[in-house]
């Protein structure tokens, strides 16, 4: 009863603060609002008992990408009513594809069928969660499983860092960098000079 | 636990290696060593190659069977990296020029490469999709890496916009697939699939196959080719127009004949449509080109539509045909590219096919070897280009599929005219300024390789013959 209740609210919740994501006028309103569906979709989370899940959507999501999104949103100078030109002309013609979608999507679920085998495939990837803490769990499906794909994973990281460096990154010309070394190795002969001034005749 | 079995994955694991090593080298260094990186990237692919050749003969499974080792990735994953050395042997002498030798462009490749073998040994929707964006994401950088052209951005963005879509799509296809089966395994989807697909399941397989037709650039998923290909820089190009797609094609190939290989009638006809709109896209778009690279552009998807008819017959015989396709493809493009690679004048890289103009009186050997290129492509005996496409349409004919060898034929005829075009821009216009005579050494020498590989292929193609057997025999479990 009280489960359900919590349910409600959550999920009414995340899916009003997704609405208010694409349609609010403000892009940062926008991202506040996306803030708020994490955090709502952290509880569903918990609700289903995945509560490593949880934590981590709020940790990575609403901690470091919300955050970043802010920033971009707030650094970069876009105009967002010149984005908007042109959308009531296109709207027709991606209407009626999003139509189309709709009814294929709808016949496909009309026609949808498990595979004989279906249920037993997926659970033999999902453990008993009574048995072990789901933060253990999905370290054995991603370091032991799934090594494989995790290190893979890491190469495409590396190579999108790779690639932003390379796009990026200009070596300047003329900045004034500090070395240590340098300062260090100064000496008072090599730097300070001791001029006689005789009065009245200037150096 | 106990570790999973390496050795199968060794060869991607020396390329790993290598390509960090590569990349720290470079980072400290600041520059491309005088082009040292790029050749101990070509040592690194060169031993790679050694270790695909002396790794596992027989299927080898690993990683919990989501990484699989065969005769027919032996086969597509030594002409990839015979593809990816050639490009970096070819490029040096040119980024250099143009002020782009950069040491993360060796290492890109070496990162790209990767992705290609891992696309090619996949044996799961998961380590399918890994390889294909750890490629992907390589080439998008590739592409835009001269970042003060304009042109190359443009290609870039445009690339990875549509390339990202494209992904998209196939997710979306796989995310079906697995909704029906419970699993993203190859072998457990064939078993799966076997007696039953509903509607679903062949919704999920056309998006599957729409992600992959657009990274084998087929009609009508096109439409990225022309302009990415013309904003790219040149020796980029060149690795775009053969190594990638020598890998979307493996995995098209693993994919259809392996998980969906019971729902032979429904991709058939998606793969024939693709096949006809592809040879005529690259036949009669490419008549209106000027510029050289969007022509190769054009050229390539027709050579794909003619690829994808061995694929449209089905069985080994068909796939035999599209992996020697794919093979003669290789030299051919490898030759042409490493051609207009030195079209060069006064230290700017040309790119109009009327720069070409009286080739034939200042660089009669280049124009010859460049005629022979055009020719074999055209499809004219006794050239290499000639048994590729004889042996795809005959796979077809004996399938009983005349109307697409028909078609094939007769789009054929219609691309001999520009691939003729050339040739005779070479030998009957009158001069104008004339290239620069300096070729660089690695240009040359593929230049020359590649011109004895397409001129003598008939002497000695049982070698070939033999190999591609085997390898689309072992992807049918023989």
């Amino acid at each position: 009863m009280i489960e359900g209740l919590v349910f409600y609210l959550f999920a009414a919740i995340t899916v009003a603060s997704g609405v208010m994501v694409v349609s609010s006028r403000n892009p940062v309103y926008s991202v506040l609002w996306l803030i708020l569906a994490f955090f709502n979709a952290a509880g569903l989370f918990l609700l289903l008992g995945a509560e490593f899940l949880a934590m981590v959507l709020v940790i990575v999501y609403v901690g470091a990408v919300a955050v970043l999104f802010l920033f971009v949103v707030m650094l970069l100078d876009i105009n967002y009513l010149r984005l908007r030109e042109g959308f009531m002309q296109y709207l027709p013609v991606g209407a009626l594809i999003g139509l189309i979608l709709v009814v294929e999507l709808l016949m496909v679920y009309g026609g949808w069928k498990f595979a004989d085998d279906a249920p037993l495939s997926v659970a033999s990837r999902t453990p008993d969660p009574t048995a072990i803490s789901n933060t253990d769990a999905l370290g054995r499906l991603l370091y032991t499983d799934y090594a494989f794909l995790f290190q893979a994973a890491g190469l495409v990281l590396l190579v999108a860092m790779v690639g932003t460096i390379m796009l990026t990154h200009r070596t300047r010309t003329g900045v004034r960098k500090q070395v240590i070394a340098k300062q260090n190795a100064r000496t008072k002969e090599s730097s300070v000079e001791i001029v006689k001034v005789t009065s009245g005749g200037g150096i | 636990m106990e570790l999973p079995n390496l050795a199968p994955a060794l060869p991607e694991l020396l390329i790993v290696a290598s390509a960090i090593i590569l990349l720290l080298i470079g980072v400290f260094k600041k520059e491309n060593a005088g082009g040292g990186i790029t050749a101990l990237g070509i040592i690194a692919l060169a031993l790679t190659a050694l270790l695909v050749v002396s790794g596992p003969s027989e299927r080898t499974e690993t990683f919990g069977g989501m990484f699989v080792v065969d005769g027919f990735a032996v086969f597509t994953k030594l002409l990839v990296l015979l593809a990816s050395a050639v490009t970096l042997a070819m490029s040096r002498h040119w980024l250099r020029a143009e002020g782009l030798d950069h040491p993360e462009y060796p290492v890109l490749v070496l990162f790209a490469t990767l992705g290609m073998m891992l696309m090619i040994s996949a044996n799961n929707f998961m380590s399918l999709y890994l390889g294909l964006e750890l490629q992907s994401l390589a080439l998008y950088v590739l592409a835009a890496s001269q970042r003060d052209s304009g042109r190359a951005t443009e290609a870039g963005l445009k690339y990875f916009v549509l390339g990202s879509l494209a992904s998209g799509m196939l997710l979306y296809g796989a995310s079906l697939v697995y909704g029906f089966s419970g699993t993203t395994g190859f072998d457990a989807l064939a078993k799966a699939l076997a007696n039953e697909a509903p509607v679903g399941v062949t919704v999920g397989m056309v998006f599957i196959l729409a992600g992959l037709a657009f990274k084998i650039s087929a009609a009508p998923f096109h439409m990225w080719a022309p302009d990415v290909y013309e904003g790219a820089p040149t020796p980029v190009t060149a690795f775009f127009a053969v190594a990638p797609k020598i890998a979307a094609f493996a995995l098209l190939l693993r994919v259809l004949t392996g998980p969906f290989g019971s729902m032979v009638e429904q991709w058939s006809q998606v793969i024939v449509f693709i096949s006809v709109a592809s040879m005529v896209v690259g036949g009669f778009a490419a008549i209106v080109q000027t510029n050289i690279k969007r022509l190769m552009a054009y050229s390539s998807i027709g050579h794909v539509g003619y690829a994808l008819i061995g694929l449209a017959a089905g069985g080994p015989d068909g796939v035999r045909a599209v992996l020697i396709y794919l093979a003669i493809y290789l030299a051919m493009n490898a030759g042409a590219f490493a051609v207009i690679l030195s079209m060069r004048q006064k230290e700017r890289s040309l790119e109009n096919i009327d720069d070409l103009a009286g080739l034939s009186k200042t660089h009669p050997m280049m124009a010859l070897s460049l005629a022979i290129f055009m020719w074999s492509m055209a499809g004219i005996p006794p050239f290499a280009g000639f048994w590729s496409k004889w042996m795809v349409f005959s796979a077809a004919i004996d399938k009983g599929m005349i109307a697409l060898s028909i078609i094939g034929v007769l789009t054929s005829v219609v691309s001999a005219f520009y691939y003729l075009r050339i040739i005779k821009v070479m030998y009957f216009d009158e001069p104008g300024e004339g290239l620069d005579r300096s070729i660089s050494a690695p240009v040359g020498l593929v230049m020359g390789l590649a011109t004895l590989a397409v001129l003598l292929f008939n002497l000695v193609p049982a070698g070939l013959f033999s190999s591609a057997s085997a390898a689309a025999a072992s992807l049918f479990g023989g």
